[in-house]
């Protein structure tokens, strides 16, 4: 772990990050505020070579039973903000507040017991199941870590939360191992094994997206239905659009370390502002035949290299509505566009 | 609508020998592809798909039970050509292929360079000067800067390295191109990106596509036309027009109404069970165990019926 103050490009790394309200880093399940994770780079071994900047000041709160979507292409720091949430990763700078109390203060059991509260639901669920182990050594693996050592409240609660994901009769499939399972039924392995200490936080990363059209569906209806029943807290990551509304309440967009727009769901669908949010948008498609005569508008360039991230605006060399002499310049603070809808943009101020 | 037909299938069947038993993966498939055509073939996975794919460029495992039908390109059977016949001069000649994952699938010890003009030295029997020429073209037509041909596949970016994968399959300029999922890895912009690259590519060549894939919304960013795959099968051909705002088969209906819309707010369906195991398949319409509209007729096989120039292997639209 690199200590923050150890970090000479810190110092000059304005972060435009948002203000969390003090009273929510009590109330809020998860409080995520001006979240630094940077990787060292080194040549031949030692020798420092720069930080890989994956996330670069990130604030939001998370309510009880809240949803919310993380947009973002490879590379935009999504998954390096979901580990660091997982407690996988070490932030080199902010906080993460789990239900009042911060993750850097936490050790040994009660860093157990942190990630006990939160489920992580992989995106393929093919390699993210060991296949030597049928699923009563899958879905009793976190109770054991746990210390749930009465084997007849294990077997309780595997059925149980068999039975909550319709992996139905339980009896049968018990006794299976990955390979006899169809995506779907895998992937309800999984949603299992992350529900089975009864979390109050699902991590999911693009759970749907190797999935089969017609089992998609049956996925996000079954972690809508969930998160109802459970009253969970959802932190949904996906590159694809389309999905989000069907069970996120907000829409947060990132871009190179950053997020860039953070809005409901409707709201940022009718009135999209950041020219980044406008580009994702206009290049998801919808099955139209009129598609096939038309071009697509894509914005030239690719995502930026986070390890030199352009100054300013990190989107300004591909953003069409850049304002020359100042997007490449400061870096834009959050403007408010309407309630609860807030851009990184300057065309707003 | 493109009218003279370049290729005809006819009942093309592609088995293997597995541990389990023969495993019918493409089972009596008949499909006309026409001049300057793009068709969608449409299936979830193991559907038979990529099977059929290689079954029409012939590149076979080793496993093959049987493999037999008509394929006829301009009117010459090319299943009685010897193999060693079919990669002289139909293989990469007249049709070629963007495998699934080429992004990966690139030599990495090869300059992508070289690697985009060997389909001319070896297949059209080009020299290494020409070859070279027409590959530094082929790449500025599929927007990769020419100073990357002497680059190796890991130094460019996933959209990139698709680029040159179908820069490798347009180099001979064949007549028939078959893309497998040539998206499914990459991000929603790159998608678009070669999306838009595949369709300027369509109007400039006098190019037959055929995308096989999974999304049904990006599908419809190239199709003219649309073939659903269920179990072996082409359950129907559409023009996408009409196969877009109104599906015939029970499938195809499941499937539009399975994918996730940007707005709108329309409820999502999916299909109760599974697709069955393509091994020892018994009679009848294979859909008909998770078919709302089943009913007697559907324990023998269907009928493929033309419904005003719409092919549909369906009971529900036989007369009588």
């Amino acid at each position: 772990m690199i200590e923050a103050k150890s970090i000479p490009e810190m110092e000059n790394n304005p972060a435009s990050t948002m203000e969390i309200a003090p009273e929510k880093r009590n109330s809020a399940l998860l409080v995520i505020e001006n979240l630094h994770v940077w990787f060292e780079l080194k040549r031949l071994g030692f020798v420092h070579a720069g930080y890989v900047r994956a996330v670069d000041g990130v604030s939001f709160e998370l309510d009880r039973g809240d949803s919310l979507a993380i947009v973002g292409e490879s590379g935009s720091g999504k998954s390096s903000l979901m580990k660091t949430i997982l407690g996988l990763n070490q932030p080199v700078k902010g906080d993460i507040i789990f239900d009042g109390q911060r993750l850097s203060e936490l050790g040994g059991s009660q860093l157990r017991h942190y990630r006990s509260k939160i489920g992580f639901v992989q995106q393929d669920p093919y390699s993210a199941l060991p296949p030597f182990m049928n699923l009563r050594s899958i879905l009793s693996e976190p109770l054991k870590i746990n210390r749930v050592s009465n084997s007849e409240e294990r077997i309780r609660r595997i059925l149980k939360v068999m039975d909550e994901v319709r992996l139905t009769p339980a009896e049968d499939f018990i006794q299976k191992f990955p390979h006899m399972l169809s995506g779907g039924q895998q992937q309800r392995v999984v949603i299992a094994r992350a529900m089975v200490m009864e979390p109050k936080l699902i991590v999911a990363d693009e759970p749907v997206s190797m999935l089969d059209a017609s089992v998609r569906v049956e996925i996000l209806k079954l972690m809508g239905r969930l998160q109802e029943s459970h009253n969970l807290a959802v932190i949904y990551i996906t590159h694809d659009l389309s999905t989000v509304r069907y069970f996120s309440k907000r829409i947060f967009v990132m871009y190179a370390g950053k997020i860039i727009e953070m809005s409901p769901v409707d709201e940022i669908l009718n009135n999209p502002s950041h020219p980044y949010t406008l580009a994702l948008l206009a290049a998801t498609s919808e099955p139209d035949a009129r598609n096939a005569e038309k071009m697509r508008e894509v914005p030239a360039g690719e995502p930026p290299s986070l390890v030199n991230p352009p100054t300013g605006c990190r989107f300004h060399p591909r953003c069409p509505r850049a304002i020359a002499g100042l997007c490449e310049v400061k870096d834009p603070p959050y403007f408010t566009v309407a309630p609860d809808h807030q851009v990184a943009c300057w065309l707003f101020e | 609508m493109p009218v003279s037909k370049l290729m005809r299938i006819q009942d093309l069947k592609l088995h293997f020998r597995s541990a389990a038993g023969v495993v019918q993966a493409v089972d009596g498939v008949d499909l006309d592809l026409f001049y300057n055509d793009a068709i969608v073939i449409l299936g979830e996975s193991g559907c038979g798909k990529t099977s059929f794919a290689r079954a029409i460029l012939r590149l076979l495992p080793r496993n093959v039970e049987a493999y037999t039908g008509k394929v006829l390109m301009n009117g010459n059977d090319l299943m009685g050509l010897s193999d060693e016949a079919f990669r002289r001069e139909v293989r990469w000649v007249k049709m070629s292929m963007v495998p699934q994952a080429a992004m990966n699938a690139l030599n990495p010890v090869l300059r992508v360079g070289d690697q985009v003009s060997e389909p001319l030295i070896v297949h059209a029997g080009a020299s290494r000067e020409t070859a070279l020429k027409s590959a530094r073209e082929m790449f500025q037509r599929v927007g990769v800067p020419v100073d990357f041909m002497n680059r190796y596949a890991f130094e460019l970016s996933g959209g990139m390295r698709q680029r040159v994968a179908i820069a490798m399959a347009l180099v001979t300029v064949p007549e028939l191109v078959i893309l497998d999922e040539p998206t499914s890895a990459l991000d929603v912009l790159t998608q678009a990106n070669i999306f838009n690259l595949l369709k300027r590519i369509k109007q400039d060549f006098d190019m037959s596509f055929v995308l096989i894939t999974h999304d049904i919304a990006t599908s419809s960013e190239l199709a003219e036309r649309v073939a659903i795959m269920y179990a072996g099968q082409i359950v129907e051909v559409s023009d996408a027009t009409r196969f877009f705002s109104a599906p015939l088969h029970p499938y195809s209906q499941k499937l539009m109404a399975s994918v996730p819309r940007l707005r709108g707010n329309q409820e999502l369906e999916f299909i109760p069970g599974n697709p069955p195991s393509l091994i020892g398949i018994g009679q009848g319409c294979r859909f008909a165990p998770r078919c709302e509209f089943r009913f007697e007729k559907c324990d023998q096989d269907p009928p493929v019926i033309n419904r005003e120039g719409r092919l549909v292997k369906c009971w529900l639209y036989a007369e009588g």
